[in-house]
């Protein structure tokens, strides 16, 4: 006869009630988890994208994407020269804000890249590549952009040819590719007025041959790291295998941010904690009676702390699926990407599991101090 | 009534209780000596403060006595300052039915499931627990409330229940704590005489402590209580 189940069934109203509550605050509290998995994979996203075995940059920073980063265009060639080298494209990176074709703003983050050569977007979902030279656009689904839309940019009009699923920049920003040569004149030529006032400075007129880094890909059968190693001798250029380039942008573009939601979720979990002994506490002080009778009746210590227990499991279990089903529903919502797998949920319901347990030790704790006694007289 | 030469269930021998230290320790009950035996309801009556309670409370093995000799069913439970039996929840489960002044049946078991959690505590499988609860009903005249929760039991049915309760497990002995303090007075001569009735055909001794002046010709002794010692011990006339 399970004691903890039919004491739940007598009072699920108040049960579901409780259940409700707590399962709103896992709910956020996997939310958390979400979130930070979410921005970890987000910043992952555009190098991931690009599949590239080796980024060259410039020489004494981590850019592109941690630090600025500014190489001639021509490095490419001697890149995709170098042994082991299968293949290599220049590109840019830039983050625009442009006007939606239905009004507002919309913020991309642009990569720039040399068509036929890597740093194109990956797999797509609708319309096409770049074919043509210029004014193209490829972009991430979550821009909300349909194909045939076209932005103005720079006194430009693009037009969406195809659409990408799930890239975007660590910020969040969903990626749209254009072809290199629209990209540096995006982000180096000079307004007009600018350039006049250049020339008649005596500054020449600037090239716009200019990229933030080159990207490479290597044989299977070489060895990225000694690609990288032959590149950092040369002058004013640095390398970063793609490994590198990952721990860059996990452990510093947006470190303080997975710390910020790493804490945040702890202290969502303490919360949760602190709720669920407090409410098996209450639980337990409704039943001290019951207990009081159960031991003099005999009942063995294991059968009272398997009643509180149990109902601590349950209001878990119940708890999280339903905070986990209110998330599931409303995760696409969310402005930013809350990325949950079956590990996160797993791993997020030991934890809840683990915390029901520690947290009904207060219950228990009462429950074993409870004198037989106490059931006798009125 | 009968049952005068059956052995003793309950005996206690020179038994004594205090509470507390030094000035502000409190004598609750000195030198009892008093034995129940099998097929008798012996009534404790006795101011508040008396004893009565304390008295229940040391034959339950709840308390511990500081002096005397404590023995149920045949066996010495307590001598020499200390328990002869580790487990006493199990010396409970096996000897002794509980009978409570609000009943005290859990509120979230139906009538047969509170009789049954007291066999299935003592290792008896739910099917058969369930069974002998429904005749363990029957036999207590509530059978037909056997489905009904706790709440919806009126106040005498659901001290059948309990006293159904308390016979789970066949005890030899039975103590009731005010089992009749919640009913008027006709269930509470109900009630005596279903202890009664228990008492001769189980063969139980049966020890109720009680201030319901009403029942007391229910009773084969009744054993007045003060200051913490028998004061008086009473055969009381019986009512027709």
């Amino acid at each position: 006869m399970n004691l903890a189940l039919r004491d739940i069934r007598h009072n699920l109203g108040r049960f579901l009630l409780t259940c409700l509550g707590l399962g709103l605050l896992l709910g956020v509290a996997l939310a958390m988890v979400g979130i930070y998995r979410g921005v970890v994979e987000d910043a992952l996203s555009l190098p991931r994208a690009l599949g590239a075995d080796l980024w060259v940059v410039e020489e004494g920073t981590r850019g592109p994407f941690a630090e600025s980063s500014r190489i001639p265009g021509d490095v490419r060639e001697a890149v995709a020269r170098l042994p082991g080298v299968r293949e290599a494209g220049a590109v840019t990176f830039q983050t625009a804000e442009v006007t939606r074709p239905g009004g507002g703003v919309l913020r991309l983050q642009l990569v720039a890249y040399e068509p036929d050569r890597p740093g194109g977007p990956p797999v797509l979902t609708a319309g096409r590549g770049i074919a043509r030279g210029r004014f193209e656009m490829v972009a991430d689904r979550r821009a909300g952009l349909p194909v045939g839309a076209t932005l103005e940019m720079g006194g430009q009009r693009f037009r969406v040819v195809g659409l990408t699923e799930g890239a975007v920049s660590s910020g969040g920003d969903p990626l749209a590719w254009i072809t290199l040569r629209d990209g540096q004149e995006l982000q180096f030529r000079l307004a007009p007025p600018a350039a006049r006032r250049q020339l008649a400075a005596g500054g020449g007129t600037a090239g716009t041959d200019t990229v933030n880094a080159v990207i490479a890909r290597v044989s299977p059968n070489q060895r990225v790291e000694a690609v990288a190693e032959e590149v950092r001798r040369w002058k004013h250029l640095s390398a970063l295998t793609a490994a590198e380039q990952e721990e860059v942008l996990t452990r510093s573009v947006v470190a303080r941010a997975r710390v910020q939601l790493g804490m945040f979720t702890v202290v969502l979990l303490i919360a949760s904690a602190v709720v669920v002994a407090l409410i098996v506490y209450t639980l337990t002080l409704d039943k001290l009676r019951e207990i009081a009778t159960l031991k003099l009746i005999g009942a063995r210590d294991r059968t009272i702390v398997g009643l509180i227990v149990q109902q601590a499991m349950a209001l878990g279990i119940v708890g999280l699926a339903g905070g986990a089903s209110l998330l599931f529903s409303v995760k696409d919502f969310f402005p930013r990407r809350v990325a949950l797998g079956p590990e996160e949920v797993t791993g997020f319901a030991l934890l809840v599991a683990a915390i029901c347990l520690v947290a009904s030790l207060l219950g228990v704790r009462l429950a074993l101090r409870v004198e037989p006694q106490q059931a006798l007289g009125g | 009534m009968g049952g005068t030469a059956s052995p003793p269930l309950v005996v206690l021998e020179g038994i004594a209780k205090g509470f507390g230290e030094g000035e502000a320790r409190v004598q609750a009950l000195s030198d009892i000596t008093l034995s129940v035996e099998a097929g008798t309801v012996v009534g404790l009556r006795g101011p508040s403060g008396s004893g009565k309670s304390t008295l229940l409370n040391l034959i339950a093995c709840i308390l511990e006595p500081d002096a005397g000799r404590l023995a149920l069913a045949g066996e010495t439970v307590w001598e020499g300052g200390r328990y002869r039996r580790r487990d006493l929840r199990a010396l409970r489960r096996e000897k002794i039915g509980f009978i409570f002044q609000f009943h005290n049946l859990l509120p979230f078991l139906d009538a047969t499931d509170n009789v049954a959690l007291a066999m299935t505590l003592a290792g008896v499988g739910l099917a058969e627990a369930r069974r002998r609860a429904r005749e363990l009903l029957d036999y207590l005249q509530v059978g037909r409330r056997a489905t009904a929760m706790p709440a919806r039991l009126s106040g005498g049915e659901a001290q059948r229940v309990a006293i159904a309760r308390a016979l789970a497990n066949r005890p030899r002995i039975i103590l009731a704590d005010e089992p009749t303090a919640a009913l008027d007075s006709e269930r509470a001569r109900v009630v005596m005489d279903l202890l009664r009735q228990v008492a001769q055909e189980q063969q139980a001794a049966i020890l109720v402590v009680t201030h319901d002046e009403k029942i007391f010709d229910r009773f084969d002794r009744l054993v007045s209580l003060r200051d913490g010692r028998i004061e008086a011990e009473l055969v009381p006339a019986k009512a027709a």
